[in-house]
């Protein structure tokens, strides 16, 4: 039977960030044929935690037919150095002879991937939309989102990481009821070359933009940096994170991390609302991937309504309140 | 300081990409420019050499035209260009890695090498890490700030929801770039003239002893994204138009 790693997210709540479950999805193979194993890093769960009780942990991972949860432990800092937490994942890999091993493209993910390709030098696909582990392919865009392309790996593990939200989390028909938990404590050091010494928090905990399940996007026509919080009070009623357009954010009125297209974030949700967003190709690079796009715009000329599902003539600053009350 | 800069040369975004095979795009009238994040690393370097002397080298592995791309970024400010030559256009990135590698190495160590975050065209975000893996050097991406001093660096990213790590990294290192470390300059006329001038070495990849049909990473096909054909518009008054949106996304697309 292959088997399949997957290295598991945790939110800043300890629990298992949703976004994992469609990663989870695909490592089982076509025909659910693949063996599971969940990894969690020390410091992302608390061990002792964990081995005094793993039943919500073990219940959740089985439900999308994980087998094994092996929480990955070393002698050293693996929460700041990076090439340590590497190398600790390639021992994983290794020790338990895993065919695939994904994870998520998020930017914890991106760079902890990267690194963990290079100590093995296997071949990696990055931020899939689909994963073939059987057949060693995976789709991916080239060409800031204009174009897909399939991807062959040749290699003794396949490496790939998924874009959040891209791949549809299922669930499994008959879940195990004997999820194994097992401590692995990886026999690596570190170089001592780079190592994180600080996080600078970003203000408020707010939802991250590319693991969001739904965005809601303020353009230039936002006008103002204060006029985001009516966006801010339709997305807490939607579950949804804010995001901008370049023109939104070159105009001071929202912070880079907020923007959305190709010099942005590449984000992939099941509903991307774009307020006031004329639709340049450069905005639309980074969220073409969206399941459904719906455009809230006065002109209605406006490129978005040529590239969208579902589109909105009308002035946002109507429309949006609007649609808060309706959802309240 | 000596400095290299991985510069790819690819597609402007905004260019059309026309398809003309299976894996293959018509390149020629095509308009290309400099890997976006890549000149952000490039800035960096040369402002880094204007301040504490030394000399910013450029290494490309890619076709020939990329020569015109070497040509721009050094008017930016590098004193010379490597060009590793490829016949084809999609190169696995662990084999341009051992050309980058062979290349710096040919050269000589340097003290820091830039590159960008990840290219804009395969969209690989791993030729750094393989690159740092190959010369033993420590590396850091989607950097956003650094400050040098000494044998050490101190760079900051994002990781998500506003949030920003800080690292430590010992030099010589591998360092990717991303937008907010710099607005890259516009080279002026007499910059753009001089770097007509300066040395391109050109090296091609079967000279390093690479095998570039070697991929372990292959594309094996390229589709155009099909474009949505136009929205289905919502009509009525503003409170009709939220409602009927919201049945929509609840009903006939169950996302809510
Ligand atoms: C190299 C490069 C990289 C780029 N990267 C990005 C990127 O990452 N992200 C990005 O977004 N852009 C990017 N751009 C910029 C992009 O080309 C556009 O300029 C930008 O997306 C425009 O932002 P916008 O739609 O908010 O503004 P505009 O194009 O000005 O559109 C504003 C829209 O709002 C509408 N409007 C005005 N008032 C109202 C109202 N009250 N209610 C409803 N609608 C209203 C208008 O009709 C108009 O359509 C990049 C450009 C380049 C060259
Ligand atoms: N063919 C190449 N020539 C020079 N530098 C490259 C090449 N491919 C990738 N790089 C560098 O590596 C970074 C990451 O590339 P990638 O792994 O393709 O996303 C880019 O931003 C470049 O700085």
């Amino acid at each position: 039977m292959p088997r399949t790693g997957v290295l598991i997210e945790m939110a800043d709540e300890g629990k298992i960030k949703n976004t994992n479950y469609g990663v989870l999805t695909a490592a089982r193979g076509k025909d659910s044929n693949n063996e599971i194993y969940a990894l969690l890093i020390d410091g992302s769960v608390e061990v002792d935690a964990v081995k005094a009780d793993s039943t919500a942990l073990k219940n959740d991972l089985a439900a999308y037919g994980v087998q094994k949860v092996v929480v990955i432990t070393v002698s050293g800092d693996l929460q700041n150095c990076p090439d340590l937490q590497a190398s600790a994942i390639a021992a994983a890999a290794k020790e338990y002879e895993f065919n695939s091993l994904l994870g998520l493209a998020s930017a914890s993910g991106r760079d902890m991937f990267a690194r963990v390709a290079a100590t093995l030098d296997e071949p990696m696909a990055s931020d899939c939309i689909l994963v073939d582990v059987d057949g060693r392919t995976a789709v991916k865009s080239h060409f800031s989102g204009k174009t897909f392309a399939t991807v062959q790996l040749d290699c003794t593990m396949m490496i790939a990481t998924v874009r959040p939200n891209a791949i549809d989390p299922v669930k499994i028909d008959t879940v195990s009821s004997d999820v194994e938990l097992i401590i692995f404590n990886a026999p690596v050091s570190d170089s001592g070359k780079v190592k994180r010494v600080d996080v600078k928090k970003g203000g408020v905990a707010k939802l991250e933009l590319t693991e969001a399940p739904i965005i809601i996007t303020g353009g230039r026509a936002i006008k103002a940096a204060e006029n985001f919080r009516m966006l801010e009070e339709c997305a807490e009623v939607l579950g949804a994170a804010v995001g901008a357009s370049r023109a939104a954010v070159d105009a001071g009125y929202a912070p880079h991390s907020m923007q959305v297209g190709q010099t942005g974030k590449t984000v992939s949700p099941k509903v991307y609302i774009a307020c006031g967003i004329s639709g340049a190709v450069q905005h639309f690079a980074g969220m073409k991937t969206s399941k459904i796009i719906v455009g809230i715009n006065t002109d209605k000329e406006a490129p978005i309504f040529s590239k969208c599902d579902y589109g909105i003539i009308g002035d946002i600053f109507e429309v949006i309140p609007a649609l808060t009350k309706a959802l309240k | 300081m000596k400095i290299f800069v991985c510069i790819k040369h690819v597609p402007d975004t905004a260019a059309a990409i026309k398809l003309s095979g299976d894996t293959t795009f018509e390149d020629s009238d095509c308009k290309f420019v400099i890997n976006p994040y890549d000149e952000y690393g490039l800035e960096e370097a040369v402002s880094l050499v204007e301040k504490n002397g030394g000399e910013v080298v450029l290494v490309t592995v890619g076709k020939a035209a990329a020569e015109a791309t070497l040509r721009g970024a050094m008017a930016m400010g590098a004193s010379r260009a490597i060009l590793v030559k490829t016949e084809g256009y999609f190169i696995d990135s662990s084999l341009t890695c051992k050309a980058l590698k062979a290349a710096i190495e040919k050269d000589g160590m340097p003290d820091i090498i830039f590159t960008g975050k990840g290219s804009v065209d395969t969209e690989g975000f791993q030729t750094q890490y393989r690159l740092a893996a190959a010369l033993k050097m420590p590396v850091v991406n989607e950097i956003s700030k650094l400050t040098v001093s000494g044998d050490k660096a101190v760079a900051e990213r994002e990781t998500g929801g506003g949030e920003r790590e800080v690292l430590e990294i010992s030099l010589p290192a591998v360092i990717g770039a991303t937008k907010g470390l710099n607005e890259p300059r516009y080279p002026k006329f007499p910059d753009i003239m001089k770097a007509k001038k300066k040395p391109v070495t050109m090296l091609s990849i079967s000279e390093l002893g690479i095998d570039e049909s070697a991929g372990k990473n292959r594309l094996i096909k390229l589709e155009s994204v099909p474009e949505r054909s136009g929205a289905k518009m919502i009509q009525g008054s503003v409170q009709e138009q939220v409602n009927e949106l919201i049945r929509i996304l609840k009903e006939d697309e169950r996302v809510l």
